[in-house]
């Protein structure tokens, strides 16, 4: 017998009530990625129509056209290549240096308690200091050839790496080190399957951080003379007026920084594919 | 019944002053011997004077009111606490499965269940799985399992380690009422197929009057009471002999 055929009363006390409707979804759904690139239409489309109107004269800046012929003349005479590559690879080094000094002092503070007495306490005073207001010490100490450059971008890069690494390792849940420890693990066992995994999240928000300041570590670095790079590049175009090519070395950095993001988003699929599927992500 | 000479054992924090024949020769025939244990916290004394010994195969119910120090018994066998004195001997192939599954969520359930033991691959989680009905969600990811199925790689990952002392703490504690009934039916098949001695701390006199061998009670930082459950197995509510030692055990828990 089911539910269904017990016999209601025939009548209860009157209550109000209210019918739950269902939710009509949109018909019409553009793709996300289609809506973006309305948005950025449009405002080529204004910036077009006021530089060919003569609203915006060329001594300030090109139409979006003439920047984009500006950029393939540059892609053709390979000028913006080189300066791509020179810049890529100081970016490369200077992670490379400043991600691991960042990642092994967080791995020496995070693990040890004496670690943690001797380095947390200098590495958040420096922290503190606006990383490119030491330009002129680096100038002094190392000169104005590729080291400082490096340096510069090596120190920004740690920071932010050093800081979310002690904490995703601090914040390790002890029951997880109980239970692997109560499997057999030993020291290293504990921190290779344990807590290195369980401050893997925390790392990743740090690297995308870490990216964010290279960029900007990048454009000061290069106006230390440099004699190649977007930096370099930009600081010529200056000199000679050619607003179109500083347009275009604005939007190379742009995409950069995209693809960066991009690459960190990758990484987190990729490395974090255990965690439940988070909220946007779609 | 497995052979009960050559089981190897561990102290833990053994004082160095031990006296040999002060103390039960715990080794053969006992996966767990405690005696004259003391655990305080702070001015706080949780363990006092406790003596307890569990033999080999035996499945030991350890019952008391929350609070009483039972979790605290555990950790010190599991060999997680060490801030003890007095002696403590057990079974240096143990395993624990917690009320929480501590399962390791960037693992697949089969990595997790063979984490920690050497040489074992796929072929010995998926055994141990299959042996807990888990064999279908060996490649899964912990968050995507249930709290029953979770407690059962808990379980497997235990299991893999063939223990000669299953430390048990509130396993079912945070499992709804059916699942619990499931996963008590299981335990109670581990143990006859595997024949581990357990440990089964939990607040719930039916669970233990249903599965344990012997129930002891825990009061004021030591054993105060210690029965053994003669009931025939497979264990019944109908049976006679049931509701007077869950009486009698309710009365000792202070449940009138």
């Amino acid at each position: 017998m089911t539910a269904t055929n017990v016999p209601l009363p025939a009548f209860g006390p009157p209550v109000a009530t209210e019918r739950i409707t269902p939710r009509h979804r949109r018909r019409l759904r553009v793709p996300r990625l289609a809506r973006r690139l309305i948005g950025i239409a449009v405002v080529l489309a204004i910036w077009q129509l006021l530089s060919s109107t003569g609203r915006l004269p060329q001594t300030i800046v090109g139409s979006p056209l003439a920047v984009w012929d500006q950029g393939m003349t540059l892609i053709g005479n390979g000028e913006l290549g080189s300066a791509i590559a020179a810049s890529l690879q100081r970016v490369g080094v200077g992670l490379l240096i400043g991600g691991v000094a960042g990642i092994v002092l967080a791995l020496i503070s995070g693990l040890s308690r004496v670690g943690e007495d001797i380095i947390d306490a200098p590495v958040q005073m420096l922290r503190t200091v606006p990383f490119v207001g030491i330009i002129p010490l680096l100038i002094i100490w190392l000169g104005v050839g590729e080291t400082p450059k490096v340096v510069l971008i090596a120190l920004g890069v740690m920071f932010p790496l050093y800081i979310n690494m002690s904490a995703g390792i601090r914040a390790v849940d002890p029951q997880l080190i109980e239970a692997g420890r109560t499997m057999g693990l030993g020291r290293l066992g504990v921190i290779w399957h344990v807590i290195l995994p369980s401050a893997l999240p925390q790392l990743l928000v740090g690297l995308r951080f870490a990216l964010g300041l290279a960029w900007l570590a990048l454009i000061f670095a290069e106006q230390i003379s440099a004699t190649n790079g977007l930096g370099y590049l930009m600081e010529s175009a200056q000199e000679l007026l050619q607003s179109n090519t500083i347009v275009v070395c604005l939007v190379v950095y742009a995409l950069l920084g995209l693809a960066a993001d991009a690459i960190v988003r990758g990484l987190e699929r990729l490395l974090l594919s255990w965690r439940p599927r988070m909220a946007g992500d779609a | 019944m497995p052979e009960m000479s050559t089981r190897a054992t561990d102290a833990v924090a053994a004082p160095p002053e031990h006296a040999t024949g002060q103390v039960p020769a715990a080794g053969p025939g006992l996966a767990a011997s405690i005696t004259g244990l003391r655990r305080a916290f702070g001015g706080r004394t949780v363990i006092d004077d406790l003596s307890l010994s569990i033999p080999s195969g035996e499945f030991v119910a350890l019952l008391g009111a929350s609070g009483c120090g039972k979790s605290t018994l555990l950790r010190i066998l599991a060999g997680l606490d060490t801030d003890i004195e007095g002696d403590v001997t057990v079974a240096r192939r143990r395993a624990v499965a917690f009320q929480a599954p501590r399962l390791l969520p960037w693992k697949r359930v089969w990595r997790n269940v063979v984490l920690g033991v050497p040489k074992a691959g796929r072929a010995q989680a998926d055994a141990v799985l299959t042996e807990v009905g888990l064999g279908e969600r060996a490649s899964a990811w912990p968050v995507t399992l249930s709290g029953g199925e979770a407690q059962r790689a808990s379980l497997a990952r235990a299991l893999i380690r063939q223990p000669d002392l299953l430390l048990l703490d509130e396993p079912f504690g945070a499992l709804d009422a059916l699942t619990r009934l499931k996963a008590q039916e299981l335990v109670g098949e581990l143990w006859r197929r595997h024949a581990p001695a357990v440990l089964l701390v939990t607040h719930d006199v039916d669970e233990a009057v249903r599965l344990a061998d012997r129930v002891v009670v825990m009061k004021n930082g030591r054993i105060e009471h210690d029965i053994r459950i003669g009931l025939d197995r497979p264990r019944d509510v109908g049976d006679p002999g049931y509701a007077p030692l869950r009486g009698q055990l309710l009365q000792w828990l202070g449940v009138h």
